[in-house]
């Protein structure tokens, strides 16, 4: 009944509002797509849970390091001087640069901030806040095959 | 003025009734320059100019023969640099360049700080200042990867991952900057587009808003050449202060020039992400004092990771750049704000001492 007394400002408020809400609709629907194709979908998130080494045991020398491929990322093969071999993730755990091998410290060592990690995968010193994830060895023969353990 | 235009020849006559270049002449002719004893800091904004001027030149030019994938980049800026005629030019003066205008720009940022340049009205001037700033910064961040070599993809992965340490949308942001969860021929791809497009976009929305502001405004008189009274002193903008000006973006391109000969911008080795990182890992100078700060912090502090500390730390510090000219009240009332003042020497001695260490500490502390 009150809107019939004044049909001018009620309908107009009404167009306004209509008006408005289409307006914010629209940006909205422009902007939904845009900033969802920004956001890059996940990757496929490499499944492989282990991986054989192309890299003969025998040709492995202690106080050695390498470098190699677990899945998408880079994981590290060391034989410590004892003669045994061990494997970290070489994805350094302070800022994700990549580790080396460091033959006169018998450590492994991060160029990109000086930190330190023992032959156990354990921060030493440096900035890293925690040790590197250790992944099993298996030797098969001459093949190194390398696993995420438990 | 019939008679004026008439006596400029026909084509001036035909061009103005079109264009409207006599009031174009008369806009120009009106824009004056105060002389006082700081003057010296108002070619440091035109110097900025002149040299993104020519990172937009040899940007464009760069473009015809850079690819920008991970396969190709490093390759064809090696092809760039061996085989092309002043390939290396045309690069090392786009790397020199960019370390000057960044230089200038951050002597052109603090001038105005000390001389309280961003006091009423010209605030929008002040903040879309420090938006450039902040803009320069990104071009530099997301330039220094195309190259796909080593420095800069070790560089580019630290950088990103110390996004990733913010408090709840780091993940997100590090994704969205990296393309992915790794930096990789999509980052690349990423940073490219950043580099050529987005940011010149934005670049060329805010650079025309300050750069019309300078114009409405007219040039700051600091306050203390304002309390000092005594006679006011100008100068025509063009021919006197034109010409002037022109004379330092002469020397400006005659040190870039002797740079990009003497010591031409580097390549390096290819980026591989299955390499470890290199003895030496360091971001571009204007990023050191804060990668300093992050090395000194202490791994907690109060209980919150140092690093999210030092980050949450800086992005304040920028907020409070930004926001100045409404914080700084007794500026805006002509009073003297010598707190102000002390907090823009205490930001320049920080950022000087921390980009020192940077380069001088030794390494292992």
């Amino acid at each position: 009944m009150e809107s019939t007394l004044e049909p001018g400002p009620s309908r107009r408020s009404f167009i306004d509002w209509l008006l408005g809400t289409s307006a914010a609709a629209f940006i909205v629907s422009v902007l939904y797509p845009v900033s969802r194709y920004l956001v890059p979908p996940p990757a496929g998130e490499s499944s492989a849970a282990s991986v054989t080494l192309p890299i003969r045991a025998e040709d492995v020398k202690p106080n050695t390091g390498q470098i190699f491929k677990f899945g998408s990322k880079p994981a590290i093969l060391v034989r410590t001087a004892a003669g045994e071999l061990r494997a970290f993730s070489a994805v350094c755990t302070h800022l994700n640069c990549t580790v080396q091998y460091r033959p006169d410290l018998a450590e492994i060592w991060c160029a990109c901030h000086n930190g330190h990690f023992d032959l156990k995968g354990q921060n030493v010193s440096g900035p890293p806040p925690r040790p590197l994830d250790a992944y099993v060895i298996n030797v098969r023969g001459s093949q190194i095959v390398v696993s995420k353990g438990t | 003025m019939p008679s004026a235009a008439g006596s400029r020849g026909r084509l001036w006559t035909w061009l103005d009734e079109r264009v409207g270049l006599a009031e174009m002449e008369k806009l120009v002719r009106k824009k004056q320059v105060p002389i006082h004893r700081h003057r010296l800091w108002y070619y440091f904004g035109g110097m900025t100019l002149f040299l993104f001027g020519i990172q937009v030149v040899t940007g464009i030019l760069l473009l015809l023969y850079y690819r920008p994938s991970a396969e190709e980049a490093y390759e064809s800026v090696q092809f760039l640099m061996a085989e092309v005629q002043f390939g290396w030019l045309i690069r090392s003066v786009h790397a020199w360049s960019a370390n000057l205008m960044v230089a200038v720009l951050f002597i052109h940022l603090f001038s105005v700080l000390l001389l309280k340049a961003y006091r009423r009205p010209r605030e929008i001037t002040w903040v879309s200042g420090v938006a450039l700033f902040g803009i320069t910064l990104a071009f530099g961040f997301t330039g220094y990867l195309l190259p796909w070599n080593e420095l800069a993809y070790f560089a580019t992965k630290v950088g990103t991952e110390i996004t990733g340490a913010l408090p709840v949308v780091g993940h997100f942001t590090l994704r969205l900057l990296r393309g992915g969860d790794e930096v990789t021929g999509a980052t690349l791809t990423r940073f490219y587009g950043i580099h050529v497009a987005i940011l010149p976009a934005i670049v060329t929305l805010i650079l025309g808003l300050h750069l019309y502001l300078v114009q409405k405004h007219g040039m700051s008189v600091p306050p203390s050449v304002e309390r000092a009274g005594g006679p006011r002193r100008t100068m025509p903008f063009v021919p006197d202060f034109l010409l002037r000006d022109m004379v330092g973006w002469l020397s400006a391109l005659a040190v870039l020039a002797a740079l990009a000969a003497f010591l031409p911008a580097e390549l390096g080795r290819k980026a591989d992400p299955f390499a470890p990182a290199p003895i030496g890992i360091k971001p571009e100078w204007y990023f050191m004092f804060m990668f300093q700060t992050l090395k000194y912090l202490p791994s907690t502090i109060l209980g919150i990771e140092g690093e999210i500390v030092g980050i949450v730390g800086f992005g304040l510090a920028g907020l409070f750049l930004l926001l100045l000219p409404f914080l700084d009240r007794r500026a805006e009332h002509g009073g003297r704000s010598t707190i102000f003042t002390w907090i823009g020497i205490g930001m320049i001695a920080f950022v000087i001492v921390l980009t020192y260490l940077g380069y001088t500490a030794s390494p292992t502390q």
